[in-house]
């Protein structure tokens, strides 16, 4: 019999090209075809209609929001995801487990519900929503409430990124630099963040992304104010609904550009720092 | 008082640390989580109980609540299986075999996690409408899947992919051969292998993605609405739901759903957990 000559841990030729069929397949239908399928729309007519749609007013109110939202959501969970792992990976203290549970605790709640939260905070007829009125501060519906939401859904990258990471390079280098008089700040800076830096990157790269692209969180704050309070996803949402479609797909295909680019971003610090990144510490 | 407490408390913590910065980088952590996660969900948790229980009851036990509810947990469950059964044989395909382009192939499965939702919602829903590339495929079989329970069914299971495959690849580049090697000289076919040594050593992992998949799925708006159509009763998921109970300044009723949906979600994953310790003690 042929097969005899099989390496035993290899499947037979048929099954692998089976199962390599129903992989190719299933990825190209699923992850292919939606991808091409937004850029064929948003240039089905022509490069000019989509600069268009991506250069009106509304659609570059959305843009400015979307970065400036980014711009600040991203830098608070970078500090807080730094605090945070340097406290549970340099200190031993009761209840730290809890502590790193409860930090992932945003990615389990669904973003509708991310955004809920805010709302019964600091809607009409949330908490502290009379006394917001009576002072004229507008949170829900705004840019803060947009904020908060976004920190809210990306809350944990940084964290994740880091205390993995941070946990197994121990506290040693830290020790030594702190006894030979290096001052705390510095300590951090010159030894930590060396160690740290493309671990750093990856998670703010990630935490980037979803803060750019949140759609469900930021939908329930928003209020769709057509050129104040739309962000990129809800603009394309207003144009979708209204059946601009190459308007809608155009800024689609600007947010799948950002996800292009962070993908390759994340597999090239994969593959070049894999040692000094977390995902290949978690396992 | 407190020089008497102090040496106690040093005792506690096994290994004390020579590093400064402990208070600060705490606290504002502590600070942080309660006022972002912590106080607001406190919000939520406590919001649908100023209905009384009988209003709580009243919202969740609507029928188009109940429905929707269906729709959300089901779908994701359907969704999850199918990603349980394709994630594993795409992590397989991706570490045991040579295919060409299987560097892209491997970048590309984390489109899901890169890819805003919004964006996915609008691509899945013109490629499955009836004049969409794949849903005229479909048509012409007879089969809808846009604007039915089956669109959410297809979004749910895009949005799931990654977690099952990026569960499953560490634990099978890392998985010896030689338990394989040790099956086929002791007799055992490949399929009796792959139920018997291969699926037992990857069930704590897949049981881990597919759970994460499916917790994902539950929770998941902007990828499905678009597609769903959004008919009530039928096509309507929970999130949306909370939505349009919040846009009828029925807070209480929003708040009520989204408990109903965490306390689910909860029970579901610990009744995961449970199911994962069992499996990777056998």
């Amino acid at each position: 019999m042929k097969s005899g000559f099989r390496n035993p841990t290899q499947d037979h030729p048929a099954i692998r090209i089976v199962l390599s069929a129903v992989a190719i397949v299933f990825i190209v239908l699923f992850l292919f075809m939606p991808l091409a399928v937004v850029f064929t729309e948003a240039l089905g007519s022509g490069f000019a209609a989509a600069r268009d749609a991506i250069t009106e007013p509304d659609a570059l109110s959305a843009i400015r929001l979307t970065l400036l939202t980014a711009a600040i959501a991203v830098p608070l969970n970078m500090v807080f995801g730094v605090c945070a792992a340097w406290a549970i990976t340099k200190f031993d203290f009761p209840g730290k487990s809890i502590l790193t549970t409860l930090i992932d605790l945003p990615f389990s709640v669904s973003p509708v519900v991310s955004g809920l939260v805010y709302v019964l905070v600091f809607g009409l007829q949330g908490w502290l929503g009379p006394w917001l009125r009576e002072h004229d501060i507008k949170i829900i519906f705004a840019l803060p409430g947009i904020v908060l939401a976004t920190i809210f859904v990306t809350f944990p990258f940084v964290a994740r990124e880091l205390i993995p990471l941070m946990s197994d390079q121990g506290r040693d280098e830290e020790e030594a630099a702190v006894s030979l008089g290096a001052s705390g700040l510095s300590t951090f800076l010159r030894v930590t963040l060396p160690n740290i830096k493309w671990a750093l990157l990856y998670g703010v790269l990630l935490c980037n992304a979803r803060a750019m692209g949140e759609f469900g969180a930021v939908s329930v704050v928003s209020g769709h104010i057509r050129g104040l309070t739309d962000t990129m996803p809800l603009h394309v949402e207003v144009l979708y609904n209204d059946y601009q479609y190459v308007g809608a797909f155009a800024v689609a295909s600007l947010l799948a550009l950002l996800a292009l680019v962070t993908l390759t971003i994340k597999s090239l610090l994969e593959w070049r720092y894999a040692d000094e990144i977390a995902a290949t510490h978690r396992h | 008082m407190s020089s008497v407490t102090l040496p106690s408390r040093v005792a506690r913590l096994r290994n004390p640390s020579a590093l400064p910065g402990f208070g600060l980088t705490l606290g504002f952590t502590l600070f942080y989580l309660c006022a972002i996660v912590l106080l607001p969900l406190t919000a939520l948790l406590i919001r649908p109980w100023t209905l009384g229980w009988d209003g709580f009851w009243h919202v969740i036990a609507q029928p188009r609540t109940l429905a929707a509810l269906k729709l959300s947990f089901g779908a994701s469950a359907i969704a999850a299986a199918i990603n349980a059964v394709l994630g594993l044989i795409v992590a397989w395909v991706l570490t045991r075999y040579r295919i060409p382009g299987r560097r892209l192939v491997d970048a590309l499965v984390d489109l899901p996690f890169a890819l805003p939702t919004a964006v996915a919602g609008i691509a899945l829903s013109s490629l499955y409408a009836n004049n969409g590339w794949l849903g005229a495929l479909a048509a012409q079989l007879g089969i809808k899947i846009a604007y039915t329970p089956i669109g959410v069914v297809i979004a749910l299971i895009f949005i799931g992919l990654p977690f099952v495959v990026r569960t499953l690849q560490p634990v099978l580049a890392d998985m010896s051969l030689e338990s394989e090697e040790a099956a086929a000289t002791l007799g055992a076919s490949r399929t009796q292998t792959f139920f018997r040594v291969i699926l037992p050593t990857l069930a704590p992992s897949l049981i881990t993605g597919t759970a994460m998949a499916f917790a994902r799925a539950v929770g998941e708006y902007g990828s499905v609405i678009f597609i769903a159509g959004n008919l009530p009763m039928v096509s309507e998921i929970a999130p949306l739901l909370i939505i349009i109970k919040l846009q009828e300044y029925d807070y209480a009723a929003a708040a009520a759903i989204g408990v109903v949906m965490l306390a689910i979600s909860f029970m579901m994953l610990l009744a995961l957990n449970a199911l994962q310790s069992w499996a990777s003690r056998r």
